[in-house]
């Protein structure tokens, strides 16, 4: 049963799903939390049916102000990848990256410098990579993905992106959803994985289902 | 009381002043705002994709600019709106991202803008006003009472149209 309907998604291929964004999103957590030298941890990969509608309250509504970098993705597997954070948690991160701890406190009006631009689109290279490699290797299928486009505005105006192209095959979109942090809760944000419908059977069956 | 109507991705409502019709956060979708200024009723539809025809699952008539435009003039009719009465603001259609290999996800916005302003000529609705286009994101506030349009962006001043 590798066929994946929209509208009847049984509990085993919920499992199987949620389980690679356990997977991949470990991985590119243990990335993220190497580069900082600290704890991030992660919560429970949720994997969502949701109407366009919906779409943007699961980061915390349409108007919240993210940077959202995003990867289309090729190989065996097609869709997006997208790593999604809190433009302040994202100045945090950058900050800490770099060294400039001395700062004054992040708002959502700093300007990032374009040496904080850069690092941040080096950060999300990194963990998507991570993620996609993770997933690579447990479905042994070939998963190859554009360079990071980043976007920096309201979270439903760079949700509408994927929401689009799910929009051309139905009216719900189905994605992997992880949230991660560090202890302090300084540096959030979301791993969101978008594959096509076909995409989702190709996963499903090269894991034997 | 005044209410906000908030309208989603692939949605639509109509208004009435008091009230006031807003959408959150328009990407590359297009806000298209109806209005009939005489009875002072407007529509907001939120559509995603340019044609219908183009797409073989288009059961949701709110997802694109030609089912959106038709079926929330029904819905603005049945309110008491009159069709020859209408005028049109639209907002959106920006390009999020600057793809550089993939063409048609590019123009994505730009086919939204083109096929709602053709579809609005046929009907022969007159385009009154549109901020569309460019590489940001906007949130739209309809006022029926005064038929203006406020456009919000990040870092950007309020616009009002």
């Amino acid at each position: 049963m590798s066929e994946l309907d929209l509208n009847g998604i049984n509990n085993m291929q919920y499992d199987v799903l949620r389980e690679i964004g356990n997977i991949g999103a470990g991985n590119a957590t243990t990335a993220l939390s190497q580069m900082i030298n600290a704890r991030v941890s992660m919560n429970v990969p949720k994997v969502e049916l949701l109407e366009f509608k919906e779409l943007s309250d699961i980061v915390g509504g349409a108007e919240k102000i993210v940077v959202g970098i995003l990867f289309t993705l090729g190989g065996d597997i097609d869709g997006m990848m997208m790593f999604m954070m809190d433009k302040v948690a994202s100045m945090h991160l950058v900050n800490i990256l770099l060294g400039n701890l001395q700062q004054s406190e992040p708002t959502d009006d700093t300007e990032f410098s374009e040496m904080g631009l850069s690092a941040l689109n080096e950060i999300g290279n990194i963990i998507s990579g991570a993620y996609l490699s993770s997933l690579s290797s447990l479905t042994n299928l070939t998963i190859t993905s554009s360079i990071p486009y980043m976007a920096i505005d309201m979270a439903g105006a760079i949700l509408s992106v994927p929401a689009i192209e799910f929009g051309k095959i139905g009216d719900r979109a189905l994605l992997i959803e992880t949230e991660f942090g560090d202890m302090d809760n300084y540096v959030n944000g979301y791993f969101i994985l978008i594959p096509t419908l076909n995409s989702y059977s190709a996963i499903l069956k090269s894991l034997g289902l | 009381m005044n209410n906000t109507i908030k309208v989603g991705m692939a949605d639509a409502n109509v208004c009435k002043p008091p009230d006031v019709i807003t959408t959150l956060g328009l990407g590359s979708c297009v806000g298209i705002v109806l209005y009939d200024p005489v009875k002072k009723i407007a529509g907001l539809v939120h559509i995603m994709l340019p044609d219908s025809t183009k797409i073989i699952n288009n059961s949701n008539k709110y997802k694109f600019a030609d089912t959106g435009i038709d079926t929330i003039i029904q819905d603005m009719a049945s309110l008491g709106a009159i069709k020859r009465n209408l005028v049109a603001k639209i907002a959106g259609g920006a390009q999020m991202f600057s793809f550089n290999n993939n063409l048609e996800m590019m123009r994505i916005g730009e086919r939204n803008v083109e096929a709602t302003k053709n579809k609005l000529k046929k009907l022969g609705i007159p385009l009154l006003a549109e901020d569309t286009g460019a590489n940001y994101g906007r949130t739209i506030e309809f006022y029926p009472e005064t038929g203006l349009l406020h456009i919000r962006s990040v870092g950007k001043d309020r616009k009002i149209l």
